[in-house]
């Protein structure tokens, strides 16, 4: 029997995409913002939803898509960052646009993608709803259509994005070719089944689809689009597409490398590795160069990026307690990351409103006229550098101690050598707000209550992360659990 | 609740009662400054209660480790076995002997930046979270925790000296930052490396130290990674030839963060060296210790050589710290009982000698805004009391009896001459450079014909007097009244594993 129960929650979150588009169609002069709490109420009825799936029995749709903890812990997750990107956007969009609806209600959609791109357990659904999130965040990058560097950055985006695609495409094909299956349970057998050893198009295989998903995550050398999306999108699709299709790609990555291809892990552990190495180190260098803030916290999520890869590798060198290990250490980081992300762009978002500036020098002398944000920006950076109270140093250290193994050891000196090269650029930042004296006006002025308010829980959420993780680690490792249990969620257990 | 763990929580009180006060100041406005002062005051006085209680009451002829609490943080999860992370305080002889002189320090720094004007609810609010990092590393018994207020006591700095320090503000901030993370970099790897390699599922220290000595720890693995701690805790120790940041750092930062900094800070990477180092990779250290014997003695005869040639007050004194904390290095590099016992009391030393000097020192600056000796002359006329105090500082820093200085370096340079006489004549040689460094800042600021341009230079302030006086009776204790530390120390020390009686 097909469970149409387990979609309930992107129920409500697409047809509340579809009832605010609706909604302005109808009433093009509904106010702007207030599409924006319609879209964060949206995102509450669609994570309360998502509350009623935990710890309950998994289930599969036809084998190809799973509910089970993995899959809510991703939930939970794009409702929380539409949530807050919706709040974030509130003010900033009513001020630019004529028509905000699509912009919601795509975000609710792209988080729909993310959802699925969590559950999927076939590659042919993996690959719809990747391309359900990359479309949605080419239209929304874009979005501000009379910006020339939004339209540039778009276009540059859907270039380069299409041809990763093609990558992955490609690439899921000729392991479709050598199993004969598309299902992760399907690939898995067929890959264990072989006698002889490892047939060439099944590494060339493996090797496309690690370039895909690279270029969906940003990884070095596929890294060359989202500097320039990042600085052409408007500030909170800059925060979207920084925690969101972060989190979303590695949902992906997590659940086929875990489910489908780890039995050929000697095959592609070593490629990640390096590739892990190459993305941190590359994106924390060109970060220090860098004079514009939002190129500058691309470059440095390149830098998590890496990070988060060495737990991919980790996967493909232990057990599969191994494998719990070092994804409960990724997914708390996720929370971390994503958290001190959200908490950095409210900042901003708060500073560009009054401002008008997004480089670095544009923060001059914060300290004095605005001493909160300030503060907020500060706590933000501390916590990607990894310094104690903030969630940065917890789950930092947990994903990397998950993902410690004989082999990986190395990666992650290198890791612990970048985030302290990171450092620099991130005291680069603060120096500009506290040791220097504001440039032009001088007298305090006020955040906007919602952007203070966001960046006060945000804050809190940082430090209560940072010093008392056990709640958030327990839930990671929940949800890490089964993707390495036989069961519904690696989809073995097919329903007819 | 057992009486041991009530005073747990006095030692959990160490490190929430700054956390408190920080948190306070959060809250009061930045424009009612004195009510910023007060609450810094009364938490310097409550802290340095705290430290003193904690000091007096750890008994010498009971267990080890006193004071226990012991709270579960995250266990069972993933790699977490049963008590994966526990917030574990605890406090042994050598810890209650560092307890004090935090205490002490934090007190005396906190009424010295009372004349700080500008921003001072920010200055306070990083100075007390600084503070119980500080407390926090040296009572932890979880690598967690203990890493966690390391880095805890590290981050401020850069704020604290790059808003309000002086020459070179922003190069002495950066650098000292950069560089002292930089060392942390290397206890991170060995962190990650220990509990990889214990495969105990817990930070526990206790469970970790146990695991270095019975070889679950390989001696290989215990070789490889050994300098890696050392060296990172190390940077923070002044550990030549990563002693580069301390005199620029001292230089640029403001009184109060000189004397925690030089005062307290950079005890904590020897103490580090101690917990991190002796006590988790024993094998290590017996194949190492030499080598940081080596870098300690050069550390000791160049810093006291530096110190001859500097004309700035600040970096005589930072050169000076440099060679200090040579010899502490060097007293653990004996891993003999007399050493050892040497080092954690000069340690001592130097911390309360160290920031009545940069107490002076901020005394004069703050008045004449140069610290360049060749400026000054003849001070003694207009302020005696603090020529009185600065001497006694400086002839601490000597080692003349009587002072706590003797105490500490006697001890020393006994345990070096029993295991490395030649290291030994090196380091008397470096503390007759001592002699020389500070007798020719004496002769030339002290005496001499005055300036008159300092004729209207005014003598210490009461609250000046206060600071000072508080460090001064704990130089002269320990210089003359030794027995408290020397016992509670070596009940510790004769604890470490590989160290000779």
């Amino acid at each position: 029997m097909r469970d149409y129960t387990i979609f309930i929650p992107e129920y409500i979150a697409a047809g509340s995409a579809v009832a605010i588009i609706g909604l302005e169609l109808f009433m093009p002069k509904f106010r702007k913002d207030g599409l924006a709490y319609l879209t964060a109420l949206a995102a509450v009825a669609w994570f309360v939803a998502g509350l009623f799936f935990i710890g309950k029995d998994p289930k599969s749709f036809q084998g190809l898509i799973a509910s089970d903890d993995f899959t809510t812990y991703f939930r939970l997750l794009a409702a929380g960052i539409v949530f807050v990107v919706a709040l974030m956007s509130a003010h900033y969009m009513r001020d630019r646009t004529k028509t905000a609806s699509e912009y919601y209600g795509l975000m609710l959609v792209g988080g729909c993608g993310m959802v699925y791109m969590a559950a999927a357990t076939e590659l042919i659904t993996a690959y719809i709803s990747l391309e359900l999130l990359s479309f949605t965040l080419y239209i929304l990058v874009g979005y501000l259509k009379r910006d020339n560097l939004s339209s540039e950055a778009s276009l540059k985006y859907i270039l380069l994005g299409a041809f990763s695609s093609a990558m992955f495409l490609y690439g899921m094909s000729l392991i479709y070719g050598v199993t004969g299956s598309t299902t992760y349970a399907g690939i898995a057998e067929a890959l264990s089944g072989r006698e002889s050893g490892t047939d060439p198009a099944v590494i060339v295989g493996f090797m496309l689809i690690l370039a895909g998903v690279g270029f969906k995550v940003s990884a070095a050398p596929f890294h060359m689009w989202a500097p320039d999306a990042y600085e052409g999108a408007p500030m909170p699709v800059t925060a979207f597409l920084s925690t969101l299709s972060k989190a979303a790609g590695f949902a992906l990555i997590l659940r086929l490398f875990s489910a489908a291809i780890v039995v050929d892990a000697a095959e592609w552990r070593w490629a990640v590795m390096v590739l892990a190495a190459l993305t941190m180190t590359m994106g924390n260098l060109i970060a220090i160069q860098q004079k514009n803030l939002k190129r500058l916290i691309a470059y440095s999520s390149i830098g998590q990026v890496g990070y988060m890869l060495i737990t991919i590798a980790a996967i493909g060198y232990g057990d599969p307690q191994g494998g719990i290990n070092a994804t409960s250490g990724l997914l708390i980081h996720i929370i971390g990351y994503v958290a001190s992300t959200l908490l950095f762009f409210t900042a901003l978002t708060a500073a560009y409103n009054k401002t008008g500036r997004d480089d670095i020098d544009g923060l001059k002398g914060l300290a004095e006229t605005q001493p909160f944000l300030a503060l907020v920006i500060t706590c933000s950076l501390f916590s990607f550098a990894g310094l104690p109270f903030f969630a940065g140093f917890a789950t930092k250290l947990f994903m990397f101690q998950g993902a410690t193994t004989s082999e990986t050891m190395w990666v992650v000196g290198l890791a612990v050598l970048n985030s302290f090269i990171s450092l620099y650029y991130y005291l680069m930042i603060i120096r500009q707000m506290y040791l220097y004296e504001p440039v032009g006006e001088t007298a305090r002025w006020k955040v906007n209550p919602v952007l203070g308010g966001l960046a006060v829980a945000l804050v809190l959420a940082v430090l209560f992360i940072g010093m008392y993780p056990g709640p958030a680690f327990t839930v990671s490792e929940e949800a890490a659990k089964p993707l390495f249990e036989p069961g519904v969620a690696t989809g073995m257990a097919r329903v007819p | 609740m057992t009486f041991d763990e009530g005073q747990g929580y006095v030692v959990l009180a160490t490190m929430a009662v700054p956390l408190v006060a920080a948190f306070l100041l959060v809250l009061v406005p930045g424009t009612q400054k004195m009510w910023v002062r007060y609450i810094s005051a009364v938490t310097g006085a409550i802290v340095c209660g705290l430290s003193i209680y904690i000091f007096a009451a750890y008994q010498v002829d009971g267990s080890h480790t006193q004071m226990t609490l012991r709270w579960v943080w995250v266990e069972n999860t993933a790699f977490l076995g049963k008590d994966g992370v526990t917030l574990y305080l605890a406090v042994d002889g050598i810890s209650s002997t560092m307890a004090l002189l935090t205490g002490v320090v934090a007190f005396a720094g906190a009424i010295a930046s009372w004349k700080i004007e500008y921003r001072n609810k920010d200055f306070y609010i990083l100075y007390w979270t600084l503070l119980a990092g500080v407390f926090g590393t040296f009572f932890s018994y979880d690598l967690f925790f203990f890493f966690f207020f390391y880095e805890l006591a590290v981050m401020p700095l850069y704020l604290l000296i790059g808003v309000w320090g002086s020459t070179r503000k922003e190069y002495g901030a950066a650098k000292l930052t950069l560089m002292l993370v930089g060392g942390s970099v290397l206890i991170w790897i060995g962190v990650f490396a220990t509990f990889h390699e214990a495969n105990l599922g817990t930070f526990d220290l206790p469970k970790l130290w146990a695991a270095g000595q019975d070889g679950t720890l390989s001696p290989t693995f215990q070789k490889t990674f050994f300098p890696m701690m050392v060296i990172g805790c190390g940077v923070l120790a002044a550990l030549w030839p990563f002693h580069t940041w301390s005199p620029d750092g001292h230089m640029s930062a403001p009184t109060a963060v000189s004397m925690v900094h030089a005062g307290v800070l950079m005890k904590l990477g020897a103490f580090g060296i101690i917990r991190l180092g002796i006590q988790l990779m024993p094998e290590g250290a017996a194949f190492w210790m030499p080598g940081l014997m080596v870098l300690g003695v050069i550390g000791a005869v160049y810093g006291a050589t530096a110190a001859l040639t500097q004309r700035d007050m600040k970096l005589i004194s930072g050169y000076s710290s440099v060679s200090h904390m040579g010899y502490v290095l060097m007293g653990l590099a004996t891993m003999n009982q007399i050493g050892v016992t040497g080092a954690v009391l000069q340690m001592f030393s130097h911390g309360v000698m160290t920031a009545l000097v940069f107490l002076m020192i901020g005394a004069i600056y703050d008045q004449a805004h140069t610290r360049d000796m060749k400026d000054f002359g003849g001070v003694t006329r207009v302020m005696p009391l603090w020529v009185i105090f600065y001497t006694i500082a400086g002839l601490a820093n000597v080692g003349l009896p009587g002072f706590s200085g003797f105490t500490a370096e006697f001890h020393i340079f006994v345990g070096t001459f029993k295991t490395y006489p030649v290291f030994g004549g090196m380091a008397i040689f470096a503390a007759a450079l001592a002699a020389g460094y500070m007798l020719r800042l004496f002769a030339i600021v002290f005496f001499g014909p005055m300036s008159p341009r300092w004729s209207d230079l005014k003598d210490l302030t009461a609250l000046e007097r206060l600071s000072g006086g508080m460090l001064i009776a704990s130089i002269v204790m320990m210089g003359v009244w030794w027995a408290p530390f020397t016992d509670r120390i070596s009940s510790a020390v004769t604890l470490l594993p590989g160290v000779t009686s």
